[in-house]
């Protein structure tokens, strides 16, 4: 009982830091680089595709006895456009404005790996529930790294934050860093933080296993 | 009996897979059939909403408009339809004609962008614009709606038309950013090269044809007259 309630929790937190599926496991790098030129937009981004990624999760997970091995690919990546294209009528329909900011975004969630990933590795072999904790966790793991980058560009490249200048006028703003270039000198930053990171953890876990011994 | 191999999975049946395609696909369907018609509705209300504050953005001193179009013998008639491309005569609070906003499209960057402009007949010239839908690059080709000085562009772009009034007398053409030198140039935007250009373009294409039809036109219908005939 209490193992599987480990489980569970482990199911969402390991999206967060150790599988984070941008700065860990590498994945769903093309949007991640390319709409991170501010935070409003990484933040947008990373929560419609949260969205898409769990609609996608509970429809494999619930399909996955009904879809044979030889159609998964086909029959998610067909789930996932159909989500991405109802996400896309339903922002039009509660506002407009919003739909106008995140028109180009919206169909770049159809290319985006970790959904397809996520669907392949976990919704299809688990259980509803464990889809549900996955997706929610890699959702949020998604987000957090893209806001990660897209502060860094947006004050660097910028000079605001969420559209909120926080520097004098005589600022030089780092045009590159809004550049598609921005993003991977942004991206390789936050990857030297998180390694140091984990380093650091593993260094601290190895003295600390030497000195029990 | 041999014990299957557990390495190897049994082959699947077409029909099974046949029906796993089908059903997803049936099921994929259901879903955005039922989510369009749910949001049809909603959605061209928000598109009409949009539009009509659009019109008040580009042309502020508009308070009521009539829609407008070419025929095929190029001349400029009333209609009710509601067309991919609007034109509006837009009239005052007194009901008299204070310009006409015009929706033009063409190729972006990355995807048609579609705009509405207004016209001044007092000015002869371009004095408002606004983005209807873009899917430029973020924090570069978006910055057309952004950059104060592109906007800037906008407050008189001059469209007067030549002597017998068939054509614009100056092709409206993007310069680089900062080497606008004429009223009719639009001072393009470094970074956002191609989308400036795209929108001199557009604009250009559409006040040659529009302009001349406006100009010789508009001053037929009156706005009285017209809510009669509706």
């Amino acid at each position: 009982m209490l193992g599987k309630e480990v489980s569970a929790t482990d199911d969402f937190v390991k999206g967060l830091w150790r599988e984070n599926p941008v700065f860990v496991q590498m994945l769903g790098l093309c949007p991640a680089l390319a709409v991170s030129n501010t935070a409003i937009n990484a933040l947008t981004m990373g929560l419609a595709t949260t969205f898409v990624l769990l609609m996608s999760g509970i429809s494999v997970s619930a399909l996955r006895k009904f879809i044979p091995r030889e159609a998964r690919i086909v029959s998610f990546i067909c789930i996932i456009a159909s989500f991405v294209t109802a996400v896309d009528y339903l922002l039009a329909a509660i506002s407009l404005e919003l739909h106008r900011s995140l028109g180009a975004f919206i169909a770049l969630i159809v290319v985006n790996c970790l959904i397809l990933g996520r669907a392949e590795i976990f919704a299809s072999k688990n259980t509803l529930s464990r889809s549900v904790l996955d997706a929610l966790g890699m959702g949020v793991g998604f987000t957090a790294a893209l806001l990660f980058i897209g502060v860094v560009r947006e004050i660097l490249g910028s000079g605001s934050l969420f559209g909120v200048a926080l520097f004098p006028d005589n600022f030089q703003t780092w045009t590159v860093m809004v550049l598609p270039s921005g993003g991977f000198f942004a991206m390789a930053m936050w990857l030297l933080v998180v390694n140091w990171l984990k380093k650091q953890k593993e260094a601290a876990e190895k003295q600390a296993q030497e000195a029990a011994a | 009996m041999n014990a299957p191999d557990q390495g190897q999975q049994p082959p699947t049946s077409a029909w099974s897979i046949y029906r796993a395609i089908v059903g997803i696909g049936a099921l994929c369907a259901l879903l955005i059939v039922t989510v369009y018609m749910a949001t049809a509705d909603r959605i061209r209300e928000n598109q009409e909403r949009f539009l009509a504050f659009a019109v008040s953005q580009v042309l502020p001193a508009t308070q009521s408009t009539v829609g407008v179009v070419l025929d095929e013998n190029g001349q400029l008639v009333k209609t009710d339809e509601t067309l991919t491309l609007p034109v509006f005569l837009g009239y005052g609070t007194d009901d008299e004609l204070v310009g006409a906003i015009v929706t033009a499209q063409g190729m972006g960057y990355a995807d048609n962008i579609r705009v509405l402009y207004a016209y001044s007949f007092e000015l002869n010239a371009i004095v408002g614009f606004m983005i209807l839908e873009s899917r430029e690059t973020p924090g570069l080709g978006d910055k057309v709606e952004t950059e104060a000085h592109f906007v800037a562009n906008f407050e008189a772009l001059d469209a007067t038309l030549t002597a017998d009034g068939d054509a614009l007398l100056n092709p409206i053409v993007t310069v680089k950013q900062g080497q606008k030198t004429e009223p009719w140039q639009l001072d393009g935007i470094t970074g956002a090269t191609i989308t400036a250009e795209a929108i001199g373009k557009l604009l250009n294409d559409s006040a040659n044809i529009l302009v001349p039809a406006l100009e010789r036109d508009a001053a037929g219908f009156a706005l009285n007259q017209t809510s009669e005939e509706q």
